[in-house]
């Protein structure tokens, strides 16, 4: 009797979390209230680089801190191809004539985000792809620092790290939620394609995958280049969103925020990044919200500020605590009754 | 002579704090693999320790007014008793999770001690006088440097001395030695695997205190972001020396106060606001041809 193909098994995992995202976008057009579009707007770009932090994290097992720096080069990419010829000038000189008269729409700019990205994340990968383990994870660190400081310091063609203005601004939900459905379908082709299951096997047995003629540091690489694509498209539509950029924009603090959310949802999981952004970003939206203060009869009661910080602190430890693999584990969301397949080993090196 | 002087006492200070740092997460990693991203927040608590809540911009200095016999000790045991008690009441439970959870757990302590540390005093920075006194200049072999600078490579010295005999010659030293060998088997053979453990935080909490009270007489002010530069060269010197090698977290800690010094120094001046992308990248490097760090713990090779 034939199995049904990998294909057919899987698809229901991207159905079920476009599905989600869209419901997102609907509570959000039916509420039409321009700030709680803004928190939507904002929950698709983060699902769209969890996402793309899972591509390679969740594939290979190898932690990396340096993915924002992709989102950087994306967002930079936005600002030097879509801010009007005549602001460009006086803020980023140092730009070489042809990028200087550029003026192309917001969806070839997160493709050419994208691209140059991936571009980069292939030198780069092609180095670092040899490390594994801590070592990997503290070198992409070190990519992401490296990046920053020139970025922050390259002031004719970045403005170092006064904010660069003037990107065209879009309002509308619908790109955001397009970018992060096509992330989660990329991803997932990525993970039950060949190079997505090799890289797996490499991730849970390291010397048994390399002895059945894995290519690790290849495979690797590929991934790299792949979410490294998806990150800097993110970049570029980040810059979309609130029409600056700034270096400090894609630093630490991002860099974090991205890893919580897919280390809270599950890190081998795809289901795990998208849950990881929506349950995390709920959370921060509630704390948000009561810091600024809820009305309750006559009296209105607030947090005081920091609060949300903390309290966000405290629930990931908590979740953590009690589930160390993270919300969804390995596993993904089916549509079924969970699979018999006993929970993976957590798969780091 | 005088100018060459003055570089190599830049380079040590700075190695110094770095090497101070990387010692820190260098002991917790060893016994609990542990990569401690709440290190850096621990040095901004001790600093704040000293302070009486407020969030007004001039800080008012509570137990900072201590004499300096009792100050010292004061902030010790402050850094100490944090780090014991993150220990305590997060990280023993992490202690079957895998290194991932634990960093992501650990960042998360850290972001709730920060903006505790904000609630209390507001993000904006306090200046403070810590010690004053130290900032008076001293003048040796050619080179003026200020008193703390030398202060601080002695007491980097000295710390670095009573620690290698304090792992040496006592037993506790060598529990905590066997325990970063192979945690499982010293268990088996009678170390007490919390009593190590917390020790460890302990140590590692007052080396955290002790680069707060440098970094506080240095600059002069408390900010609750204070810790983190320091941290992230710390834990980067301690990747490269070999997670878990303490020797090697010293070492690598002093090397890259040096390259960071004299890259300030003989980098064209259009070149030197880039100076830490090369030192970055000269950090890649490293990893390129020594993946295990410059002196590989032992225990640490990945066994087929």
């Amino acid at each position: 009797m034939a199995r049904p193909s990998i294909l057919r098994r899987t698809i229901a995992t991207p159905l079920i979390l476009s599905a989600l995202l869209v419901a997102f976008a609907l509570a959000a057009w039916f509420a039409g209230s321009r700030p709680f579009n803004q928190t939507v707007i904002d929950i698709f770009l983060q699902v769209v680089f969890v996402v793309g932090l899972y591509t390679f994290v969740g594939n290979s097992g190898v932690i990396s801190f340096g993915h924002i720096a992709f989102a950087c080069l994306g967002g930079y990419v936005a600002a030097w191809t879509t801010i009007k010829p005549m602001m460009k000038g006086s803020a980023m000189p140092g730009l070489p004539d042809w990028l200087m008269q550029m003026e192309i729409p917001y969806w070839a700019a997160a493709l050419a985000g994208g691209g140059f990205a991936a571009f980069w994340a292939l030198v780069f990968g092609a180095v670092l792809m040899r490390l594994s383990g801590i070592a990997a994870s503290i070198a992409t660190f070190a990519m992401l620092a490296m990046v920053n400081a020139i970025y922050s310091n390259w002031s004719s063609v970045t403005a170092a790290t006064s904010s660069v203005v003037g990107i065209p601004i879009l309002r509308s939900i619908w790109p955001y939620m397009i970018a992060a459905i096509l992330a989660v379908f990329i991803a997932w082709a990525f993970s039950i394609s060949r190079y997505g299951l090799a890289l797996r096997a490499a991730r849970d047995e390291p010397t048994a995958a390399a002895a059945s003629g894995v290519n690790i540091a290849r495979v690797r690489l590929i991934a790299f280049v792949i979410s490294g694509a998806i990150m800097g498209a993110g970049g570029a539509l980040y810059a979309h969103s609130i029409g600056i950029v700034t270096p400090d924009t894609f630093y630490l603090g991002l860099t974090f925020t991205t890893l919580s959310m897919l280390v809270v949802g599950g890190m081998g999981s795809l289901s795990g990044a998208v849950l990881g952004v929506l349950i995390l970003s709920s959370l921060i939206q509630g704390l948000r919200w009561l810091e600024a203060g809820v009305q309750i009869g006559t009296s209105t009661i607030a947090l005081p500020g920091g609060v949300q910080e903390i309290a966000l602190g405290a629930v990931m430890i908590l979740i953590l605590m009690f589930r160390p693999t993270g919300i969804m584990g390995n596993s993904e969301l089916t549509g079924r009754r969970a699979r018999t397949e006993k929970p993976g080993e957590p798969g780091t090196t | 002579m005088g100018g060459i002087m003055q570089v190599v006492f830049d380079a040590l200070s700075l190695g110094s704090l770095y090497a101070l740092g990387a010692l820190g997460i260098a002991l917790i990693f060893g016994v609990m693999r542990l990569v401690n991203f709440a290190h850096g927040d621990v040095i901004a608590f001790s600093v704040f320790a000293l302070l009486w809540p407020s969030v007004d911009a001039v800080a008012i200095i509570f137990a900072g007014n201590l004499p300096w016999f009792l100050l010292i000790p004061f902030t010790l045991a402050v850094g100490a008793g944090l780090s014991v008690l993150s220990e305590v009441v997060v990280f023993r439970r992490f202690r079957r999770a895998n290194p991932a959870t634990m960093m992501i757990a650990s960042f998360a302590l850290g972001f709730v001690i920060r903006y505790f540390l904000l609630m209390l005093f507001s993000s904006r920075p306090k200046s403070i006088s810590l010690l004053p006194g130290l900032s008076q200049p001293v003048e040796i072999l050619g080179a003026r440097i200020p008193l703390l600078q030398l202060i601080t490579i002695l007491v980097t010295i000295g710390v670095l001395i009573g620690l290698t005999a304090f792992l040496r010659r006592t037993r506790f030293g060598l529990e905590m030695r066997a325990a970063a060998e192979n945690f499982t088997m010293a268990r088996m053979l009678g170390v007490r695997a919390n009593r190590v453990i917390m020790g460890a935080f302990a140590l590692s909490g007052a080396l955290a205190a002790a680069i707060a009270l440098i970094l506080g007489s240095q600059t002069g002010t408390a900010n609750i972001m204070m810790g983190a530069s320091v941290m992230l060269m710390a834990f980067i010197a301690t990747v490269i020396g070999g997670m878990g090698s303490l020797a090697g977290a010293v070492i690598a800690g002093f090397a890259l106060g040096a390259i960071a010094t004299v890259m300030q120094v003989i980098l064209p001046p259009d070149a030197r606001a880039f100076r830490d992308a090369f030192v970055y990248g000269a950090v890649i490097l490293v990893l390129i041809f020594r993946p295990q760090g410059l002196l590989a713990a032992r225990g640490t090779k990945e066994r087929v």
